[in-house]
């Protein structure tokens, strides 16, 4: 696995200035992304759209009115959330593919209390609501991080698996504990009316409440945890390297687990959007697998919470945007946006395609081999 | 005869000029040695001979022709090989394999490994590098690693051999296995560039030498007719200190570390070296027959400086580990630990290390640095929860700054930037640096595990020099190194450690080096 990040350096100069850590980061996301984005549009040519028209449509989709904004913006929240979940991780060297999982586990528990106690009173309730999302998240996410730390077993493999579990809890919970008999879909009953948060008026009718000022504060303080308290410095230590952690007298195993908790945390708190803020009531399926769209946000805003925020603005906009698409023109039909998204997506992931573009002089690059074969190809 | 040369190669990167017109010329069939300081441009130069680096003026000649490189690839074809310090080997994988990848010799699209296995074993029959071919690299000694990697080299057909600090992870036995390995390549028409800052080496190898410092060329001598003196003072650009002169320490009363009855069963390191690393950072290498602990029985008084001799893999890591994490029983079976006076028998590693406890661990860029990261988080390493540089959890950047700075400064670690990755530095000041922030806590005690390993001779001078001031100002240090010279010149008390086991104590002036050594043996 490549390591990304801001703190990283050993920057190359590809245009003969050099660039800070923080340009060269931005100018290989944008890179990635005008590829992704290229590729894309040419695929929605080959469907039979004029590339031009396709991308006005998805501009207007996304920012056209303040309702698409607004939408825009809904769809991004959440993004910020397991975006930041995602690079929680990463920076204790964990792979969390399991925010899908943590954050069905933060809104079902949210919903559940709202629909248990629902006479509960005004700001209490949505107290209640929102560290049950955060419980219940955290303690998703810290089940693989206990196996890994305690047992040594991976968390990939567990944190995928979780989702199946979360799923099908949740599936049981909406359907037989907590079922609205009153609707013909598959959710739970509604929340008590004290549960609900403000929505902000300018959108529209969009759904944007506080879970956006919410996700904002939440990239600030995993920025300044990660980057100016001790434990945050503990924690990257020991994603870089856990020998140098031990003689350092850090406890990797015990950084693990709160790393994982911390990231199921953030995760579970898509739930205060959706279910407080949107829905009031949990519906099965009603993330558009946030966590995993989370991992790309992650890379592509290379694992900063700044680079998160706008990555998940981003992908909000092409979700939104897209939707659009489908509705507007007569060949680019849902598939094909889907097809259009996995391609900004992979893109993005493909974090090699970056040395095939980048010409190291030798001079800049580390002593090894790494460069050489890259000079042969570029020469 | 043919010769390899360079001709004024300049080569710069930023600002740094790494090498000015650094000229060689090395008849082949001889033994040329490279001698500099680290950051002197030896290995640069080198790299450009190989190929990993173009230089920004000069050139390489072959035999009187002149090379352009475009990658190692066109090098290589040229017949040079390069054995780098950190070997480049697949850890899992035979040593037949790790040899053949990329030249695979193949029959109808497969390899053919009798046939690879056929002309390694011509190799090392008349070569006299013997190699187990069928174990993983990973799990034989460090000595047939290296043999590995220059069998890699001869199956490539090089014909001229570089030699990057070959020694630098070797034992005694192994290293003078090695020197008559390259006196044998030499014999059989092999050239050998031995890139080192070892002068014993130089004088016991080579034909000619050259000398770098700063970049340029100093001179080139004949090895007979010169002498480590001039060797080192060339290197150095001033009069050497090659032997710091030290005088017996004063040890107090108080304990500084008291060990009894430490026994560590091996049936703890059975299960695979992968497993075992993600759990406790076992040693990359460890088959479940090597010794470990037994009935570890020592102590080091404040004051005192204690050396801990052994051929590596006797259990010296081991015990600094059981040192460290005394609770784990990864590390420790049974016995005590106690640190100044204290017994700190079930302590977690944090609780040890804010007792006063200084630990410079044997491998800098594996467990002492986060090599990607700069000077100044470096220097933060560990030191993250001490009041001078934690408010409530929160870190004190400017004081970490201007700490830093100060003891770059005092320690001189050069370049003075605390921006810089540590892995942009070299090895001396690299280890400068670990020591910086170790010592700068004024350590009650200290355990440093080989410090000068790939150290040049002014930082060698200059790291000797702080242990005896740290000692005298009353630290307690547990010196583990495989250099006898060190252990001999530094300890006020010599201890010996052979399969885990204590086998003999000597106070300062009482063993001779080859006494020494062959206790280290296990006689």
């Amino acid at each position: 696995m490549t390591r990304i990040g801001l703190s990283n350096s050993g920057l190359g100069s590809p245009f003969g200035f050099r660039l800070s850590a923080f340009g060269f980061s931005l100018l290989r996301s944008g890179l990635a992304l005008g590829l992704g984005l290229g590729l894309g549009l040419a695929v929605t040519w080959i469907a039979g759209e004029n590339p031009w028209h396709v991308l006005v449509i998805l501009a207007r989709g996304a920012f056209g009115s303040r309702y698409d904004s607004g939408m825009t913006l809904f769809y991004a929240t959440p993004l910020v959330f397991t975006g930041l979940s995602v690079a929680v991780a990463f920076h204790a060297g964990l792979f969390n593919i399991g925010a899908e999982g943590q954050l069905l586990m933060g809104a079902l528990a949210a919903a559940a209390i709202g629909a248990v106690w629902p006479g509960l009173g005004s700001p209490w309730a949505v107290v209640a609501a929102s560290v049950g999302a955060l419980v219940a998240g955290g303690f998703w996410g810290a089940i693989p991080g206990w196996l890994r730390a305690r047992r040594g077993s991976h968390e990939v493999i567990n944190t995928i698996m979780l989702n199946f579990i979360a799923a099908g809890l949740a599936s049981y919970v909406t359907l037989y504990l907590l079922r609205n008999t009153a609707s013909q879909n598959p959710e739970t009953r509604p929340v008590g009316n004290s549960y609900l948060v403000h929505q902000f008026a300018c959108f529209a009718g969009a759904p944007v409440s506080l879970a956006l000022p919410l996700a904002l504060l939440a990239a600030l303080a995993v920025w300044f945890v990660l980057w100016r308290t001790a434990l945050g410095f503990e924690l990257r230590v020991v994603g870089q390297s856990e020998s140098a952690a031990q003689s350092a007298g850090i406890n990797p195993a015990r950084i693990r687990l709160l790393a994982m908790t911390a990231a199921g945390a953030l995760a579970g708190l898509v739930g205060i959007g959706e279910v407080l803020g949107n829905a009031g009531r949990f519906r099965l399926d009603f993330s558009p697998e946030y966590g995993f769209i989370g991992i790309a946000v992650a890379l592509l805003g290379r694992n900063h919470p700044a680079g998160i925020v706008a990555a998940a603005l981003l992908f909000g906009a092409l979700h939104k945007g897209a939707t659009a698409l489908d509705l507007e023109t007569d060949h680019v039909t849902r598939e094909v946006s889907l097809v259009f998204q996995g391609l900004v997506i992979l893109c993005v992931c493909a974090d090699g395609l970056w040395t095939w573009i980048k010409r190291p002089s030798p001079g800049q690059t580390d002593a090894g081999l790494a460069p050489a074969p890259l000079e042969r190809l570029t020469t | 005869m043919g010769t390899i040369e360079l001709r004024e190669v300049t080569k710069r990167f930023g600002n740094v000029l790494a090498n000015e017109r650094v000229t060689l010329r090395v008849p082949r069939g001889s033994i040329h040695g490279i001698v500099g300081e680290n950051g002197a441009g030896k290995s640069t130069a080198m790299k450009v001979l190989f190929g990993l680096y173009r230089p920004d003026a000069g050139s390489v000649w072959l035999d009187g022709r002149r090379c352009i490189w475009r990658s190692p690839a066109d090098a290589i074809a040229a017949g040079i090989g390069m054995v780098h310090q950190h070997f480049l080997l697949a850890g899992p994988c035979s040593g037949l394999d790790n040899v053949i990848l990329g030249a695979e010799p193949r029959r109808r699209g497969l390899i053919d490994r009798t046939e690879a296995r056929r002309r390694l074993e011509e190799l090392s029959a008349q070569y006299g590098l013997a190699v187990d071919w069928e174990r993983p690299v990973e799990a034989l000694p460090v000595g047939m690693q290296q043999r590995v990697e220059i069998l890699k080299l001869l199956f490539r057909d090089a014909s001229i051999l570089i030699f990057d600090e070959p020694t630098a992870v070797l034992t005694p036995q192994e290293t003078s296995d090695l020197f008559s390995n390259l006196r044998r390549l030499r014999d059989q028409g092999k050239t050998i560039l031995l890139v080192t800052h070892k002068l014993k080496e130089v004088m016991a190898l080579t034909g000619t030498v050259t000398i770098l410092r700063a970049g340029r060329v100093m001179g080139e001598r004949q090895t007979a007719r010169t002498n480590p003196q001039e060797l080192a003072d060339l290197m150095v650009g001033r009069k050497a200190v090659l032997q710091v002169q030290v005088s017996a320490g004063h040890p107090k009363a108080e304990p500084a570390i008291e060990v009894s009855h430490l026994t560590l069963a091996a049936h703890h390191f059975t299960r695979s070296s992968w497993a075992a690393r993600r759990h406790g950072g076992m040693p990359k290498i460890c088959p479940a027959e090597r010794p470990r602990l037994r009935d570890v029985t020592f102590s080091v008084r404040r004051g005192e400086l204690v050396g801990l001799a052994g051929v590596e893999g006797n259990g010296q890591s081991d015990l600094i580990r059981a040192l460290l994490n005394p609770a784990s029983s990864h590390c420790r079976t049974s016995g005590s630990v106690k640190f100044l006076g204290q017994d700190v028998t079930g302590w977690p590693a944090a609780r040890i290390r804010a007792l006063g406890i200084g630990v410079v661990p044997e491998d800098r860029l594996e467990q002492g640095l986060v090599p990607c990261w700069s000077i100044e988080d470096n220097f933060l390493l560990g030191r993250q929860r001490q009041a001078e540089f934690n408010r409530l959890g929160l870190l004190r950047r400017a004081a970490v700054r201007t700490s830093t700075l100060r003891e770059m400064e005092r320690y001189d670690v050069r370049p003075l930037n605390p921006d810089l990755p540590a892995e942009k530095l070299s090895g001396g000041n690299q280890q400068k640096l670990v020591l910086a922030r170790e010592l700068e806590q004024q350590p009650s005690v200290l355990l440093i595990a080989q410090p000068t390993r790939g150290v040049d001779v002014g930082a060698i001078e200059f790291i000797h020099r702080r242990l005896l001031r740290a000692r005298d100002a009353g630290t307690g240090i547990l010196l583990v190194s495989s250099d006898l010279d060190e252990i001999l010149v530094l300890s006020d008390r010599v201890l010996v450690m052979y399969e885990g086991r204590i086998l003999a104590e000597y106070g300062r002036g009482q063993v001779s080096e080859r006494e020494l050594g062959l206790k280290m043996g296990g006689a």
